[in-house]
């Protein structure tokens, strides 16, 4: 018999959830980083975030993951509250994430930083950790099984498995520390700059498997992305951030057209501009 | 070289690797402190000697046999490193490395004022725990302790190494070294695991502490045995576990080597000057990470 992982934890129960944060306030001392911030992630959807730089688009996901606390307001999984859950506690809700730096672990292999995500799904405690008990090493075993099949093979990086992370390119990096927010079997997937650093090639590849996460794992991403032809392409949905707060949401056709983003992106340079020539 | 000074020369060698074993577990309790969560720790030697005074406590004022004496000092210091991560580091989260350090000296302080005011600086002996009887090799004869005491020594850092390697809980806690924010993403409760960290590292010096006492004897001396560790963890790099037994065998291999030829004297201060040539070529280290900040 094949070691199993617990229950509740079936494919037919991975589906994506929706993500809203409603009205958050975020201050640093004097500064208000997120005026009263709210948008929704719909379940099973791609949603970006946008915005110049210092809109407040790392604000917003720090906030989701839960290393800031708002001043008020809520951030929502599914219908649960998660405002004030611990960070560690949100992997367990469905909430995996990667980071604009790469944060893979140093030192360690590809395969035991995937494996690294999938840490909260084992449910062997300290001890029989300790003791590298049957147990222990049943769920060991199903869960680099699972691993293997569902998302080294999905992401194509079976050849590198056993390298260390520090040696690969910084895109092969990209795509590991996408297979490992895989490991955690999310249900909301947050990525902060996916395809930030790459090139075209690497972007595509990159969009191609953000989209199949989206349509194979039935899983709803989220995610805030400097290239606007990547965010325009592979978004249903796109949120719109300046000085803290939405100026706008909507479908990316709508959003591209809309004059207080096209003001927001060239509006600052355009006037600069003028006020040169005058 | 004649017959005699070759197996005196084998017997100093013998001897220094195998007193290498319990050196490395002290330098093994600094450098997982060190590596979990940043915090020199200073108050090693002080927690190994309250380890020892609490097994001797047990054991002989309670008549306690060595095995549940044992397991009592191991719970009680696994309290107080708790109470150490609670109460003192915990607070001091996100100020500067020296303040963190200048708090663990002050610990020391207080625990060695502790053990003073409870036990005395009178010398006790404690019962052996282990087989004294020398062993001989024609001319060499190596002290049963010493044999020991290594074993001891290394039967746990291999654990320890293997605990690191394989365990969800071991990987968790390399993984909060090495980047506590990720690993807090991805569903690891870092302060579970810093505090974890607190409980190895005092559970790993009791067991130094009542080797030594065991096979020597128990007095507030027993704190300074952490000072050769201290030139074990510079030499070895603070943050490599590897670092950290390669460098103990060398220390302990000098130490006897030195107090064999040149006497008790020179023991206190060859050992260091080695150290310190060998970082003019490797400040780092000899396992250490480059990045790694110097105080």
């Amino acid at each position: 018999m094949t070691p199993e992982l617990s229950e509740s934890q079936r494919p037919s129960d991975w589906g994506g959830l929706s993500l809203s944060v409603e009205q958050v306030e975020l201050r640093f001392g004097g500064i208000r980083a997120l005026r009263g911030v709210s948008f929704a992630a719909r379940a099973g959807e791609i949603t970006a975030v946008i915005g110049p730089n210092g809109a407040g688009k790392t604000s917003v996901f720090n906030t989701i993951s839960g290393f800031y606390r708002p001043a008020s307001g809520r951030v929502l999984l599914g219908s649960d509250d998660i405002t004030d859950t611990p960070v560690y506690g949100r992997a367990g809700l469905g909430l995996a994430r990667t980071f604009q730096n790469i944060a893979l672990f140093h030192g360690l292999s590809v395969l035991e930083n995937i494996k690294l995500g999938g840490h909260h799904l084992m449910r062997s405690g300290l001890m029989s950790s300790l003791l590298y008990s049957k147990r222990a090493q049943n769920e060991e075993l199903a869960l680099r099984a699972e691993i293997e099949r569902r998302v080294i093979d999905f992401l194509e990086i079976d050849h590198i498995r056993h390298k260390p992370v520090d040696a690969l390119s910084y895109g092969l990096q990209k795509r590991v520390e996408l297979a490992r927010a895989l490991a955690m079997r999310p249900r909301v997937l947050l990525l902060d700059e996916p395809v930030a650093g790459m090139n075209r090639e690497e972007t595509e590849d990159m969009a191609r498997f953000i989209l199949d996460v989206q349509e194979d794992w039935g899983v709803t991403v989220l995610l805030v992305e400097h290239d606007m032809g990547m965010v325009m392409d592979i978004s249903s949905h796109v949120v719109v951030l300046n000085f803290g707060e939405v100026i706008a949401s909507g479908p990316p056709a709508e959003v591209r057209r809309h004059p207080e983003v096209i003001r927001a992106y060239l509006g600052a340079e355009a006037e600069v501009a003028e006020e040169a020539v005058a | 070289m004649n017959a005699p000074a070759l197996y005196e020369l084998l017997e100093y060698s013998l001897i220094g690797l195998l007193s290498g074993g319990v050196l490395a577990l002290i330098a093994l309790s600094f450098v997982l402190v060190y590596k979990g969560t940043g915090v020199v720790n200073f108050a090693v030697g002080e927690v190994m000697m309250l380890g020892a005074y609490l097994y001797y406590t047990g054991n002989v004022l309670f008549g306690l046999s060595p095995v549940p004496a044992f397991v009592l000092s191991l719970l009680l210091i696994a309290l107080l490193a708790v109470l150490i991560e609670r109460l003192v580091l915990r607070p001091l989260a996100g100020q500067s490395a020296v303040s963190v350090l200048m708090a663990t000296i002050g610990m020391a302080s207080i625990l060695h004022g502790v053990v003073e005011s409870f036990w005395g600086s009178d010398t006790y002996s404690v019962p052996p725990l282990l087989p004294r009887r020398p062993l001989n090799f024609s001319e060499v004869m190596i002290p049963g302790t010493a044999i020991g005491n290594f074993a001891v020594a290394a039967a746990l850092i291999i654990a320890f190494i293997l605990f690191f390697r394989y365990s969800k809980t071991g990987i968790a806690m390399r993984a909060t070294a090495s980047d506590p924010v990720t690993a807090c993403t991805l569903g690891i409760n870092i302060r579970f695991a810093q505090r974890l960290t607190w409980v190895l590292s005092g559970g790993v010096g009791t067991v130094a502490g009542v080797l030594i006492a065991s096979s020597a004897n128990l007095s507030p001396l027993l704190a300074a045995a952490a000072l050769s560790a201290f030139a074990v963890i510079i030499l070895g790099g603070l943050d490599s576990i590897l670092g950290a037994i390669v460098a103990s065998l060398i220390i302990g291999w000098i130490d006897a080597v030195t107090a064999g030829y040149l006497g008790g004297k020179a023991r206190d201060v060859v050992p260091y000057v080695v150290v310190l040539a060998i970082l003019v070529v490797r400040p780092y280290g000899i396992f250490g990470t480059r990045t790694i900040e110097r105080l």
